[in-house]
């Protein structure tokens, strides 16, 4: 069974929901992430997704918008990030690691390479924003031959058919995203995402995680009553953008949110 | 045309999932996903309907200013002393550059898909003043999202785009140009999708847009084979364009296609020079990779990461550029090659001291490569520049340079 697929198995045995949070990997420099992703599975978290910074970030807000800028203003790039999950996994055998970021990096890296200095690393899935199923068959089948998740977004704007078909390519989990717009945007609508929960899970028997919008413990707990994974994002990452010139704080701060998103949604 | 043209199965494409080749595609977010498809179905439509096309034809005539007129620069080509040079007179369109033909086509379409809402990026502001204009014409709501560096460096632009209505937004990420100011309509689009229509000003973006812009631009080259014939008896030798995102060049050359004798010559800003790094030719100098919704040639680094470019123009200041250039170019059909800042400026004033035509600095890195090219021609030869935009915008930068203040 893979990582992914064990922790969501563990979880639903203790009867608890997967809290995935994201960090952009090198924000603000290089050497906190790793000390950062301990501390956060420490604190609590289930999965951790891991941001690969990229220059042209069209699918992000201000605030992962700028934390890619942070990364990359130390140049840290897709063989930077494998190296950081490499290290993780000294310490951390059994928290999947989900990379997340844009397709140009892996295109210049190149598929096969990529999947296979991924899963030598420790990699567990590959989230790709602007890699629809349409286009991904060649990276799936790499990731795929190589025992890595394609994670797929679902956005509010799926159609029916549309979510089979990505639902039938994707794997691990699905990442439902709450709602229309760019990543920190607008607060979520309880009862919409509900409704397009219960649409999805009739086509898939995958796991289902909720982000954008999630910005404390109370609307963290409320997703966990639907979700089977709660993803924070920009709530995470500006508790980063705070601290980028004491960054020797973030380990501990960051933790501290996620225990705090960990026991609302445990309650 | 020729039935047994080397080049015929070129002119069948998109695909369905619009690639060219191994360009193309669609690599957008999902919330778009649906929107590119409803705009696809669309467009699918409207395409054939006679009352959308009749629409489009008389907009054309009456608002651009179609057809434009296409010019025998004979003093010009008599003192490079080769090739006949002719120019295709975009300049002469309403708004002073062939963007309008776009923005009429895709505004004409938004309307009918009922969406009130236009936005639309703008590097040099051609685009985004093409978009105010007809957002005005037609009563329509219209945000356009522009570079905050380059909005220092087009003020009057701005100005016009401020006049005719538009909000311009200024965007501070990343290199603060063309490409950021797409990221950021990209993420308006995502937020507001259920209202509003993308305009894209170029040949790139997702499909369908390389083929929608792509077939609003070919009026460009449709009236120029049909006028070239007119005045001359024959088809050219050579069509010589400028290449940033690529509109007016794949205009200018796509109803040539299949004429496997006329020679195709994209001209990329070659900035400083291939060698300084400082420039924005990613066809002659890139590598494939994927940006803004395709597979295309882009400037980038080793890591993946799409580097800043460097052009005297704004317009030709992207690092990416259309999937069907890039496609054209690995199936031979087309030459890329660059024009310097140095020799566009040449060009600008040559043009102007001898034909009393002030090219756009875009369009003087055709005209720069055309001066290179029509010597090494007979004189019996032919060569259609598309003029894609007049100089008035640039007078400033152009001043600016030489050191005088305007």
């Amino acid at each position: 069974m893979s990582r992914i697929a064990a922790t969501f198995a563990r979880l639903q045995e203790q009867g608890r929901k997967a809290l995935i949070p994201f960090i952009t990997a090198g924000d603000p420099e290089p050497g906190i992430t790793v000390p950062t992703m301990h501390a956060m599975v420490e604190a609590g978290a289930s999965i951790l997704e891991l941001g690969v910074p990229f220059s042209d970030p069209m699918a992000d807000g201000p605030v992962i918008q700028h934390a890619s800028e942070r990364a990359l203003k130390h140049h840290v790039g897709l063989r930077d990030v494998l190296a950081m999950v490499k290290q993780f996994r000294h310490q951390d055998s059994q928290t999947p690691v989900v990379l997340m970021g844009y397709l140009n990096p892996i295109e210049v890296m190149g598929y096969e390479a990529f999947a296979s200095a991924a899963l030598e690393a420790g990699v567990d899935g590959v989230l790709t924003v602007d890699m629809p199923p349409e286009e991904g068959s060649e990276l799936a089948a790499a990731l795929r031959s190589h025992d890595i998740d394609t994670i797929f977004l679902l956005a509010p704007t799926t159609g029916e058919a549309r979510i089979q078909r990505i639902c039938d390519q994707a794997s691990g989990f699905v990442y439902y995203v709450s709602v229309k717009g760019i990543t920190g945007s607008a607060s979520l609508d309880t009862d919409e995402v509900a409704r397009r929960l219960d649409l999805i899970r009739s086509k898939t028997s995958l796991p289902v995680g909720v982000g954008f919008g999630i910005k404390d413990g109370a609307s963290a707990a409320r997703v966990a009553k639907m979700a089977d994974a709660v993803i924070v994002g920009s709530a995470l990452v500006s508790r980063f953008e705070a601290l980028q010139h004491e960054s020797d704080k973030i380990p501990a701060q960051a933790a501290a949110f996620i225990s705090e998103l960990r026991t609302a949604m445990d309650e | 045309m020729s039935n047994d043209s080397r080049f015929k199965a070129l002119l069948d494409l998109p695909d369905a999932q619009g690639h060219f080749g191994p360009y193309g595609g669609i690599f957008a977010s999902e919330t778009l996903m649906e929107a590119l498809d409803a705009l696809r179905q669309a467009y699918d439509h409207y395409k054939h309907d006679g009352e959308f096309l009749a629409e489009l034809d008389y907009e054309l005539r009456h608002f651009v200013g179609r057809p434009s007129p296409i010019y025998h620069a004979r003093r010009w080509s008599e003192k490079l002393g080769g090739a006949q040079i002719w120019l295709k007179r975009e300049d002469l369109n309403h708004t002073g550059a062939h963007k309008i033909n776009n923005t009429v086509g895709q505004a004409l379409l938004a309307r009918r898909m009922g969406k009130q809402r236009i936005i639309a990026e703008t590097g040099a502001g051609q685009h985004g003043v093409a978009t105010a204009t007809v957002t005005a014409r037609y009563g329509m709501e219209c945000v356009v999202y522009m570079g905050a560096e380059d909005i220092q460096r087009q003020k009057i632009n701005v100005y016009r785009m401020r006049v005719l209505g538009a909000r311009v937004e200024a965007v501070t990420s990343g290199t603060q140009t063309l490409k950021d100011a797409l990221n950021e309509a990209m993420r308006d689009w995502v937020t507001n999708v259920d209202d509003t229509f993308y305009i894209i000003g170029t040949v790139a973006g997702p499909h369908p847009y390389p083929a929608m812009v792509r077939d609003f631009q070919a009026v460009i080259g449709r009236e120029a084979r049909a006028q070239i014939q007119q005045e001359t008896g024959k088809l050219p030798d050579a069509l010589v364009a400028c290449v940033g995102g690529g509109s007016n060049a794949i205009g200018l050359f796509h109803p040539f296609l299949a004429d496997d004798d006329v020679a195709f010559y994209g001209v990329e800003g070659g900035g400083l020079g291939l060698d300084s790094g400082q420039h924005a030719a990613p066809l002659c100098a890139g590598k494939p990779g994927v940006l803004h919704g395709n597979r295309t040639y882009l400037m980038e680094d080793q890591d993946g990461q799409i580097t800043g470019t460097h052009s005297i123009s704004a317009g030709l200041d992207y690092p990416g550029v259309g999937p069907e250039h890039a496609w054209l170019k690995d199936t031979g059909r087309a030459n890329y090659v660059i024009a310097t800042d140095d020799e566009a400026m040449a060009a600008f004033h040559e043009l102007s001291r001898t034909e009393g035509i002030i090219p756009a600095l875009e369009s003087s890195h055709a005209l720069a490569y055309a001066a290179k090219l029509a010597p090494t021609m007979k004189k019996d030869q032919i060569i259609v520049v598309n003029l894609s935009g007049r100089g008035d915008k640039d007078i400033h930068t152009v001043a600016r340079l030489e050191g005088i203040e305007v």
